[in-house]
């Protein structure tokens, strides 16, 4: 029955959610990779996209991000249809991701990496940066406060200057985080997060991802294998197992589904 | 043997410079574009030659409309010098390069090949094949050394030579570790898939690498031209092959790397032709690149190139 509870808003027309995928499936040659998906993020919420290894979880999050195109659905952010928009430009609309194997700039000093990611706020023409005129300067001033902003929210302000890739890899996480934030986005996706991250930083991503939907309003999608961060932090999971959703519900109604045990501990 | 002393070590040195600042302008254009697209501009040594005969024809012109000053002269053809040649640098990218952007990675070598066989030959048919040559513009220079003995001589031209190189190599290190677009190009040369995802405009940081590039080469053709008043429509493929030589030798997609390459060749070339003979000044420089990637495939300079996932 939580299946229905989950589809509810729809029907609402007052509160369109943020994003809706409808009917998403994703075909490699002979494989179904995703089959039939189907589910909304609304503002403000953190929503998980859990299963076993193989259910097709990071192939959502690739159609949706659009990195693949899907094979039929839609996705749309928001009510404008993204499933046929280039990254970049969906990134633009406010929706930007982490990856499961963490994508720093690893040469680029830990500011710069944020700094980059501003790139479009900032005016990129030639000249104004050759000579350094009042305006440059200034966007380039702001542009440093908004990153350090971010390096003291995720506690990397100290290591501001060191090469991003020589960070540990709890830092080079939650750089990545900043990354994505520091360029206001509506919907964070994050893919594994807590892969790799002993419990200690895992508690601190779990009081992370709570603060940045507290204090930035902004809607977090996750993919997670870690079973406390997921049932600690989600206000709705999905499930999926085969490339097809089995349940979606509150933590509570996941953790007492039938079908979920059984994707997860087999029969018996 | 014994009879080559310390000052002629000495002008092997000066004259190995100048012919390493040379091929390091150059370098750094095949090792910025291959850095962000993982390319070999063959066409590049084509761009200096334009570069060249447009610094040639612009300060024929300047003389006719009788300007003398020397540092007019020389600042007036770089600048035309820069603007044409990076127009050509910029029009080749988007002719040759962009359309085929996401084909395998053999089409725009082959591409870029074309594109320096027509550039090759558009220029002969406007200029003609045959050597064009010029009224040396800065002669003179110093002499050191016993009056009786062999005497280091370092002429005004190889110091000028020197200090341009100089002032533009800082330039572009300022440009590419200080500023916006700067920062776009080396994140742009690490993940370019990762800089787009970002907002980065990566077709647009892909034209300015080419526009740098052709920016240095142009001012290489300048300096050659009127170091040795002369140039033709072949200049660019030996001193295309010696710069991308440096390139690969000081780790290609490095820009220290490129300056270090082009010093480096410029420095055996010169002693080869001194202490070997001058026909010799090839082979020990083409020798030197097969040793360096036998011992250090990734060139002195360069990363290993960890493979992307």
């Amino acid at each position: 029955m939580s299946l229905d509870l989950a589809k509810t808003p729809i029907a609402e027309p007052a509160a369109p959610p943020l994003l809706a995928v409808r009917n998403l499936s994703m075909r490699f040659g002979g494989l179904l990779a995703v089959d039939n998906v189907h589910f909304d993020v609304h503002r403000g919420q953190i929503f998980a996209i859990i299963g076993p290894n193989g259910a097709g979880k990071t192939t959502v999050f690739n159609c949706v991000g659009g990195f693949y195109r899907p094979t039929t659905g839609t996705v749309a952010l928001d009510g404008q249809a993204i499933d046929h928009l280039p990254s970049h430009r969906i990134a633009r609309l406010g929706l930007v991701r982490t990856f499961q194997n963490v994508r720093l700039f690893k040469t680029m000093t830990v500011v710069e990496n944020l700094l980059v990611s501003q790139h479009v706020q900032l005016e990129t023409r030639l000249l104004p940066g050759l000579f350094k005129t009042p305006k440059y300067r200034r966007a380039e001033a702001e542009a440093l406060d908004r990153a350090a902003f971010w390096l003291e929210k995720v506690g990397l302000l100290s290591v501001a200057n060191r090469e991003a890739g020589n960070l540990a890899y709890g830092q080079q996480r939650r750089l990545e985080i900043a990354r994505c934030m520091i360029t206001h986005p509506k919907l964070l996706m994050l893919d594994e997060p807590a892969a790799g991250l002993n419990p200690q930083e895992t508690r601190d991503l779990d009081r992370l991802i709570n603060a940045l939907r507290a204090e930035h309003d902004v809607a977090v999608l996750l993919i997670e294998h870690d079973m406390s961060l997921v049932m600690g932090i989600s206000d709705e999971i999905l499930v999926m197992e085969y490339g097809r959703p089995i349940a979606t519900g509150d933590p509570a109604a996941i953790r007492a589904n039938p079908k979920v045990i059984k994707a997860y501990l087999g029969e018996e | 043997m014994s009879g080559f002393s310390l000052l002629e070590f000495i002008q092997q040195i000066i004259n190995g410079l100048t012919l390493g600042s040379i091929y390091a302008l150059i370098a750094i254009g095949y090792t910025m574009v291959y850095g962000i697209i993982g390319m070999i501009n063959f066409a590049h040594g084509e761009i200096y030659m334009i570069g060249a005969y447009v610094g040639l024809l612009a300060i024929t012109a300047l003389g006719l409309f009788g300007v003398d000053s020397i540092s007019a002269i020389l600042l007036a053809t770089l600048a035309i010098s820069i603007l044409v040649t990076g127009s050509y640098g910029w029009t080749v990218e988007r002719l040759a390069y962009r359309p085929l952007r996401g084909s395998p990675r053999l089409v725009p070598l082959i591409s870029a090949i074309g594109v320096s066989i027509f550039l090759q030959n558009y220029v002969q048919l406007g200029q003609g094949a045959r050597d064009v040559s010029m009224q040396p513009v800065l002669t003179g220079g110093w002499r050191f050394g016993p009056d009786d003995g062999f005497q280091v001589y370092l002429s005004y031209m190889q110091v000028l030579i020197a200090a341009i190189t100089v002032a533009f190599m800082t330039g572009l290190t300022l440009f590419i570790a200080r500023s916006r677009m700067g920062r776009a190009c080396r994140a742009c040369s690490e993940d370019r898939a990762m800089a787009n995802l970002l907002g980065i405009d990566t077709d647009r940081v892909i034209a300015l690498t080419f526009v740098l590039g052709a920016t240095l080469a142009a001012v290489a053709g300048v300096l050659v031209s009127m170091y040795y008043g002369l140039v033709n429509p072949f200049i660019g493929f030996i001193a295309g092959l010696k710069a991308f030589t440096a390139a690969v030798l000081g780790g290609i997609g490095s820009i220290p790397g490129a300056m270090l390459g082009g010093v480096v060749l410029g420095l055996a070339e010169s002693f080869a032709s001194a202490y070997l003979q001058t026909e010799y000044k090839d082979v020990v420089a083409f020798a030197l690149l097969i040793l360096v990637l036998l011992i250090r495939p990734t060139g002195l300079l360069g990363r290993p190139d960890v493979e992307k996932v």
